[in-house]
């Protein structure tokens, strides 16, 4: 169901990843790391998980073959289904595992940051579950744009805090969060959202998400008998694309693409195109690549996409891009909306923004690639929550 | 030898050491702060770099960072600074305090900088021991004393390792938190300090959450030699930015007050 555990504190040549937190922190994360390998060897941990996985989220998602997407663009499209993951997103996927990995060490409170809100949706809806109590730093803009999700956590019991410093989006809240983490240590697990951050987050949820790749590794050989040839996925933090790549890295012949917002792309610093245009740097618990100033200044980001809108980016997503392995770009607001709204004309889905950041890059490449080409593409989260903002981009 | 060692070891008495964001509320009033708390009887001074995103700071010192920046403050103002504060006072000893990513973004060439400038020690909050190799070596070669945390729940044998590698003087967070004032301190707070008194005979330094002389009072009496309050300061700036000799005053005064005898 996962791909194999591969605890690793630095990526690449040049490092990347690391532990770089506040000395209050460093007993907790140790904490966290023994807990998990504990966890992932306990068979009643891992039979607990699975289950959740499947009777309270609905795995598997279904591989979809997208009829009339594939006949427009003459390559066969297929789509992993995340979109129809409870939730709505496959944030769920590493919050189960995270939440029950909380219990499992004792911690009696939980504390998110979100972007579009679908981490705190995921969180505040398992921790109802579990019965933990959750506490969710969101961006003041994140909240204001993405009111649903507000009312779908407070509905699970969720507290919701606006966080009104900085740019006042993902950033800030996972400052916030960090300080309520240092304040609160002890009783306290942090339910971090993507594959960044200190060791062992990037490897942890890397782990819990590559249930994504796996499964869809295995759907597509069942159905069409194939490796992909090239395989889509966006990265704000990089979970989903982690997840997805997981069990293609070392299968040479699958291209592997990430799609990362690229904004207002003016020519403006209105993006959050880390990977593309970031610089390395030491920020929240991690060596990566950021977008920041000359003197280490991190910058603000823009994206349509609040789940993207993120200077940072996950460190062996960063250690990919210098071997060559994976390759990424950037996609305006503008072609995302076009890809939103193609999806649902053709196939009737929804993508969430941030899914539709790698489906435009795939229908950008596709033309490119082999006429038999297979490509996947990860629709990592439905787009109901993001309908106001479509509709408002449109100008209606 | 650096300032903050032959302080310490001449110290007859405890040390009391001012933080201020250098550039808050903008370059000409953050020097006229620093001068006044120094001229006021504090022993040392620990500057802060403003970073955009301080994590380790409460919303006080972060408003300060901000302020500070907005008003133009890089970190070519923050080394002439520097500069002009260690021109005044040859003799005092200047901790700086900064975030990691200021540090690595300016290269190794910034630890010469900060040996020629005259700093006498470098903490970063957000760089643990053991991510510091290079950043403690770099420390050493030019003669910067290097300043460990040791946070509450930092194990015994690790802050045994922390006070050994630590030069200048290891800085103690006084409770679970980010930095800011705390209205009272648990009885802990206090316990724990005697407590690391014991393991070690190098310098002792608490901050976090310090605002009142009787806390100032109580950690020198539980065995730190030196205390830092910061938040406090920061936030007597930002009720008095109409009019910022106010805030002067009353930073003067606290530092002054803790000098009569019997405060001290």
């Amino acid at each position: 169901m996962f791909a194999e555990l591969e605890l690793r504190a630095r990526f690449g040549d040049k490092g990347y990843g690391g532990n770089y937190s506040s000395e209050s922190l460093v007993a907790v994360l140790q904490e966290v790391e023994d807990g998990f390998v504990k966890a992932q060897a306990d068979p009643v941990f891992m039979n607990r998980f699975r289950e959740l996985l499947t009777t309270f989220a609905g795995r598997a998602t279904p591989l979809m073959f997208a009829e009339r997407l594939s006949e427009k663009y003459g390559r066969r499209i297929y789509l992993k289904r995340e979109d129809l993951l409870h939730g709505g997103a496959h944030k769920t996927n590493s919050v189960i595992g995270q939440l029950l990995l909380a219990q499992y060490m004792g911690k009696t409170r939980i504390i998110a940051e979100t972007g579009a809100g679908q981490h705190g949706v995921a969180t505040a809806m398992t921790g109802a579950k579990l019965g933990l109590p959750v506490e969710v730093y969101m961006g003041a803009i994140d909240v204001q744009r993405q009111q649903s999700n507000v009312k779908r956590m407070e509905l699970f019991g969720a507290t919701v805090h606006p966080v009104s410093t900085g740019g006042a989006t993902l950033k800030d809240a996972i400052n916030d969060a960090m300080r309520d983490w240092i304040t609160n240590v002890g009783s306290t697990y942090h339910c971090f959202g993507t594959a960044a951050g200190p060791y062992p987050y990037p490897s942890m949820v890397k782990y819990f998400q590559s249930v994504i790749g796996v499964e869809a590794k295995e759907q597509l050989r069942e159905q069409a008998g194939v490796l992909p040839d090239a395989v889509f996925a966006c990265i704000g933090g990089g979970s989903n694309a982690i997840g997805t790549f997981a069990p293609f890295v070392d299968d040479p012949s699958v291209r592997l693409y990430g799609a990362e917002p690229g904004g207002l792309d003016d020519g403006s610093d209105k993006h959050a195109a880390t990977l593309t245009r970031g610089t390395p740097g030491v920020f929240h618990g991690m060596h990566s690549l950021f977008l920041q100033n000359a003197e280490g200044q991190i910058t603000n980001t823009h994206s349509i996409a609040a789940g993207l809108d993120y200077p940072g980016v996950g460190p062996e997503l960063v250690a990919l891009q210098d071997s060559g392995r994976a390759t990424y770009e950037a996609v305006s607001d503008a072609e995302t909306v076009d890809a939103f709204a193609e999806l649902s004309l053709l196939e009737g889905i929804i993508p969430a923004f941030e899914s539709a950041h790698a489906l435009a890059l795939a229908l950008r490449t596709a033309p490119k690639l082999d006429s038999e080409a297979v490509l996947l593409v990860c629709i990592s989260g439905r787009g109901d929550k993001d309908l106001d903002e479509y509709w408002h981009y449109r100008g209606i | 030898m650096n300032r903050f060692d032959k302080t310490f070891q001449a110290a007859d008495r405890k040390m009391f050491i001012p933080f201020f964001t250098l550039g808050d509320p903008n370059r000409e009033e953050s020097l006229a702060l620093i001068r006044a708390a120094v001229d006021a009887g504090a022993d040392a001074v620990e500057l802060g770099f403003p970073f955009s995103d301080p994590i380790t700071d409460g919303p006080i010192n972060q408003r300060s960072m901000a302020r500070s920046l907005k008003a133009g403050m890089t970190y070519d103002g923050c080394v002439e600074m520097l500069r002009d504060i260690r021109e005044i006072y040859p003799d005092l000893p200047i901790g700086l305090l900064l975030y990691y990513n200021l540090l690595f973004k300016r290269g190794r060439s910034a630890y010469a900088e900060l040996a020629d400038i005259g700093v006498d020690g470098v903490v970063c909050s957000d760089l643990p021991i053991d991510e510091s190799a290079e950043h403690m070596e770099l420390l050493a070669e030019h003669g910067l004393g290097c300043i460990q945390m040791v946070a509450p729940n930092t194990p015994i044998d690790r802050a045994t390792r922390l006070f050994d590698t630590s030069s200048a003087f290891t800085y103690v967070i006084s409770r679970f938190g980010t930095t800011g004032p705390s209205a009272e301190f648990e009885d802990n707070s206090v316990q724990r300090i005697e407590m690391l008194r014991s393991l070690t005979d190098k310098p002792i330094v608490v901050g976090f959450g310090v605002s009142k002389h009787s806390q100032v009072v109580d950690f020198w009496n539980a065995g730190a030699d030196g205390v830092i309050v910061g938040s406090h300061f920061s936030l007597l700036v930002e009720r008095n930015l109409d009019d910022v000799s106010l805030a002067r005053k009353e930073i003067e005064g606290f530092v002054r007050g803790l000098r009569t005898p019997d405060a001290a």
